[in-house]
């Protein structure tokens, strides 16, 4: 690993994400009195209960209502407030895309968008609330800024981040616990993208929670002699051109991965700028164009083929296929 | 009212209307499309708001002191906008590019576009919520002598989006807020009351925990007063229905819903034009 990135040694710890959040804002409180909060009566799922506690004449209690929750956001932020806005992503933005375009994105109102419990880690709740198309209906909206941490320690930085940042944004949250990979010192901006291990066979570019297992992978990848680099991208929108074109151009070979859909998700992202910019050839991993269904999170991602394991098989199956690389 | 800007009479008003009306259906003619009723019924509304009731300043639209002022139903702007070249925000032979490649005239109300609009509005229900995120915020930082007043449709209250803001704003108490509904009784498919009832529209919004006041939408004085009314009511917001004539002011256009999406072809806008500068006929030296 890079030590310019200050990654922990080994995983060691696991904590969930959402659990940066709930820090990191508690943090944007204290450093801004115009930052307030929204949640749709899921105050310490989403871990907004912190802020909530600390600042109650800043906090609103939305209750069930995601699309009152975000043109409420808008309203905040029409009158200088820098409002964060929280639900399960299956709602927020699942719900409630319409209000986002219109009074927040097309509006270009600097409301931050707070989607938990998003993706297969939401486990056995079921593919109802398995949110894997966030990324893909928020990457799609102009003006809006796409953020998924790695671990709960990026997202602290996000969240300190977005609340500095005068944009929309939306940020991916998870439920389950995760590996912490990143330390205090890890580098975070929006919009960059960074090499986590350096590799000169393949590119193996993930974000979000995926990004810890794209790690495991790597070294499973170096037992068979094959080195992968590890391009972790926390910022889906606006995507790091230069950091992913670099990568592409030393490796020509590309997997993506990513616990959503790969159709308009990173992977979509990665293939239209690769596609435009350095056809490259590439796989990739995610969720193909289904749903999830209930089941440990473990049991969900070997099913869907999301583990360690899938993702270096892919990656031994680009090199094969392509650049005849015998190992 | 505008900050440095003369006390209208009530019949100074009434003709601002009327100017408000012509500039309306000369826009919409020029537009070759838009929304003729609405906006026609809404110009005494928007008349007493931008003359008496707002306080503003067309000079600096970004006032801090100023009211603010919600359109929830954005096919209506056209009322707007003519209500705002009138009180000096533009200029209205601006208001001929209504619509048009380049204009800051939006076919539907964009904040970003025209300084004074406040929001982004078209997509139906998503105003009033809005207004509710801006009357939190005016009470988080006791700026409680401001005004959030929205406009907003009867129609687009078939909107879930509006009941949950009514639930929001009953839960906090938002005195700070003064809806008004335009109760025109239609929509695009037909009568209101054939499309989807809305009533007991008073009941329900006194169930949601609103102070409701009724008026006649079109009685200049009337509106005035129940924006004066509205403000004495410091325990909770305000909703007044008001009831109001479609396509207001021109015959042939009165109470037709077909004239909700319409605007007015050349040899209609010549009608309507001639109505609207006799005064329905009562200037008897114009007519005929």
């Amino acid at each position: 690993m890079m030590n310019e990135m200050h990654l922990v040694a080994q995983v060691t710890e696991s904590e969930p994400i959402r659990k940066g959040f709930g820090r990191g804002l508690l943090q944007a409180g204290h450093n801004d009195e115009n930052v307030v909060a929204a949640c749709a009566d899921l105050t310490e799922s989403t871990q907004m209960h912190l802020f909530a506690e600390a600042f109650p004449e800043r906090f609103i209690e939305i209750g069930v209502a995601e699309q009152n929750l975000v043109t409420v956001g808008a309203g905040l932020a029409a009158m200088g407030k820098v409002p964060f806005v929280s639900s399960y992503a299956a709602f927020n933005p699942g719900r409630n895309w319409e209000q986002i375009r219109t009074t927040i994105a097309l509006n270009n109102q600097p409301v931050k968008i707070i989607g938990s419990h998003a993706g297969l880690y939401t486990g056995a709740d079921g593919a109802t609330h398995q949110m894997l198309e966030d990324l893909a209906l928020m990457r799609a909206l102009p003006n809006m800024v796409v953020l998924a941490p790695g671990d709960s320690v990026e997202a602290a930085k996000a969240t300190l981040a977005m609340a500095k940042d005068k944009r929309p944004n939306y940020m991916r949250l998870a439920r389950e616990a995760t590996p912490i990979i990143t330390t205090e010192h890890s580098p975070f901006q929006i919009g960059r993208a960074y090499v986590f291990r350096d590799g000169k066979h393949i590119s193996l570019i993930s974000t979000g929670t995926m990004t810890a297992a794209a790690l495991e992978a790597s070294m499973l990848l170096a037992k068979d002699g094959v080195q992968a680099e590890v391009v972790h991208v926390p910022t889906i929108k606006p995507i790091d051109h230069a950091v992913i074109l670099e990568s592409a151009e030393r490796t020509r070979h590309v997997v993506t991965v990513e616990e959503g859909q790969i159709n308009g998700g990173l992977g979509g992202a990665v293939a239209e700028l690769l596609g435009e910019n350095l056809p490259t050839t590439m796989l990739r991993v995610g969720m193909n164009d289904r749903f999830g269904e209930s089941g440990k999170p473990e049991e969900l991602l070997k099913h869907f083929g999301l583990t360690p394991r899938h993702i270096a098989m892919a990656a031994h199956s680009l090199l094969m296929d392509h650049s005849g690389h015998k190992h | 009212m505008a900050k440095n800007q003369k006390t209208y009479s009530i019949s100074d008003l009434q003709k601002k209307a009327n100017a408000i009306r012509m500039d309306i259906i000369k826009m919409l003619e020029k537009a070759g499309s838009g929304h003729s009723a609405g906006p026609l019924g809404l110009a005494d509304i928007f008349t007493a708001l931008y003359f008496r009731i707002l306080k503003h300043d067309p000079e600096n639209p970004d006032w801090e002191e100023r009211d603010i002022l919600v359109l929830s139903n954005g096919h209506c702007v056209p009322v707007r906008y003519a209500a705002m070249a009138n009180a000096g925000y533009f200029s209205r032979k601006e208001l001929m590019t209504l619509r048009q490649f380049g204009s800051r005239l939006q076919g539907h109300p964009e904040r970003q576009r025209l300084p004074g609009l406040e929001t982004t509005s078209g997509p139906l229900g998503s105003g009033l919520s809005q207004a509710v995120g801006m009357a939190l915020a005016l009470r988080m930082d006791k700026q409680q002598h401001r005004w959030v007043y929205v406009v907003m449709g009867d129609g687009e209250q078939d909107e879930g989006n509006i009941w949950e803001a009514a639930m929001l704003a009953g839960k906090y108490k938002l005195n700070n807020i003064i809806a008004i509904t335009d109760r025109n009784n239609i929509q695009i498919d037909g009568p209101t009351e054939t499309v989807m009832p809305l009533e007991n529209l008073k009941d329900k919004w006194e169930a949601f925990g609103w102070h409701v006041l009724e008026i006649d939408g079109n009685d200049i004085e009337a509106v005035i007063d129940a924006c004066q009314m509205a403000k004495a009511i410091v325990e909770r917001p305000v909703m007044i229905i008001a009831h109001t004539i479609p396509g207001k002011g021109i015959d042939f256009m009165e109470y037709d819903f077909h004239w909700h999406g319409a605007a007015p072809n050349h040899e209609q806008a010549v009608k309507a034009l001639k109505e609207l500068r006799t005064l329905g006929g009562k200037i008897r030296s114009e007519h005929e």
